[in-house]
């Protein structure tokens, strides 16, 4: 665990440092393969930096709605660069606004630019497994399996590591350069990163010791994977479907 | 004898319902029986596990420990007086305190004492007005028992005496901070 680095008086935070960099090389991986999609290269960063202020804005701004007896007291905390002040709904939702604003203004289809910008997220999964590998964060149950890591006192599934082999898996079998890619109809590609991603979730946050649980003892991620990966499969076969039927004709 | 990617093709909707089926099991096979027992037992300076133990002396001169205020939510600062985002949270945390102060909510400043001095400290304190209890930790051994590796931190303790949130870094804004410590009153014991 390394949570923070610090350089003399400056205070580095080892996992924003650590999704930074998988930001960055995820970007310059999309850039690499953006010739299969009919995509601008320089569209990746613009919309990429738009999509991620536009999560933020709106991300922040649901949190001070939700908030807002508390925010009303203190205006000033609005602007402040807390990053825990954020609601993942309303930077989704953000995340939306500005693909629809995006393709429309370029005239783009929107499950080709969510293919091109796909490996930013396989690359971003096996950063987020590191980050928090180096916070602490995502530790498993206690065991007695050989490859258990003492962690808290007990031997523990070395779950951050689970997710970043599996991580690491999804992005070698749905690599951006295989043909493959370029011959699917827009947005499976996409689609089945993101049906892996949520698999992975699925499966690995059962050896998880700090889930959030709903009353029954459920594991509130392993739900929202579920319903993602269902979504994600769902929104391939139609594709599929409507790709064939287009063949046929 | 047909490729195997033409039959996956044809099967495709009944291989996604078994999958999606498998997906039902296997969340409901892991359901957690006992919330968060498990690692409650557990002291360590980490979300979800008791807050490690220590003592500290109180406004009256009393030898307290940190857990004897167990059934009251206990926010735990560390800082010092020459950490530029420590001085910038102060403000804020005098502010929570005075406005929760009442509900129960006891907030401890923990100076860094083996690396400040306490005329900076007093003096600092004076000029704020702080008037939540500060604890001079000369020898560095409550930063040790929390494994505090950057100033500022802050451990937000629920009436239980879990850990529900740990904020290294700063300044906090105070909305955060008050909505933390809204979450750890809420939380009965």
């Amino acid at each position: 665990m390394l949570p923070t680095l610090q350089i003399g008086p400056l205070v580095i935070q080892t996992p924003g440092l650590l999704l930074l960099l998988g930001l960055w090389l995820g970007l310059s991986l999309a850039e690499k393969h953006v010739n299969k999609h009919a995509i601008a290269a320089n569209h990746i960063y613009s919309f990429t930096f738009l999509a991620l202020l536009t999560a933020v804005v709106a991300g922040r701004l649901l949190h001070v709605i939700r908030n807002w007896g508390v925010f009303s007291d203190s205006p000033a905390s609005i602007l402040s660069l807390n990053p825990g002040m954020l609601e993942p709904f309303g930077a989704i939702l953000g995340f939306t606004i500005m693909l629809i604003v995006f393709t429309k203004r370029y005239r783009y289809d929107p499950w080709t630019l969510l293919d091109a910008l796909a490996p930013i997220l396989a690359v971003l999964m096996i950063a987020v497994s590191l980050a928090n590998l180096a916070s602490g964060k995502g530790y498993g149950y206690p065991t007695d399996l050989p490859w258990a890591v003492p962690l808290f006192g007990e031997a523990r599934h070395p779950t951050q590591i689970y997710e970043m082999l599996a991580a690491g898996i999804v992005l070698v079998v749905l690599w951006p350069g295989r043909r493959w890619v370029k011959s699917r109809p827009a947005g499976v590609y996409a689609l089945s990163l993101i049906a892996a991603t949520a698999s992975n979730r699925l499966i690995f946050e059962a050896f998880r010791a700090d889930s959030a649980l709903t009353n029954d003892g459920i594991r509130s991620s392993q739900v929202v994977a579920w319903l993602v990966l269902a979504v994600a499969l769902w929104l391939s076969l139609k594709i599929a479907r409507k790709d064939g039927q287009d063949i046929h004709r | 004898m047909k490729p195997f990617t033409d039959i996956l093709s044809r099967y495709q909707s009944w291989l996604i319902a078994l999958l999606l089926s498998l997906g039902l099991i296997w969340i409901f096979a892991n359901r957690v029986a006992e919330a968060g027992n498990q690692l409650a037992a557990v002291s360590q300076p980490y979300e979800g596990f008791t807050a490690p133990d220590f003592d500290f002396t109180d406004s009256s001169g009393n030898i307290v420990k940190l857990s004897d205020l167990r059934g009251q939510p206990v926010i735990l600062n560390f800082w010092a007086s020459w950490c530029p985002p420590c001085r910038a949270e102060m403000p804020a945390i005098q502010s929570v305190h005075q406005v929760n102060q009442a509900q129960g909510l006891v907030i401890l400043g923990v100076n860094a004492t083996d690396q400040d001095s306490i005329e900076q400290v007093q003096e600092f304190s004076k000029d704020l007005q702080l008037t939540f209890p500060i604890l001079y930790d000369s020898s560095g051994v409550i930063q040790s028992l929390y494994n505090v590796t950057a100033l500022p931190s802050t451990f937000f303790i629920d009436r239980s005496g879990i850990i529900q949130e740990v904020i290294i870094g700063g300044p906090i804004a105070e909305a955060l901070l008050e909505i933390n410590a809204k979450q750890i009153l809420e939380e009965k014991p």
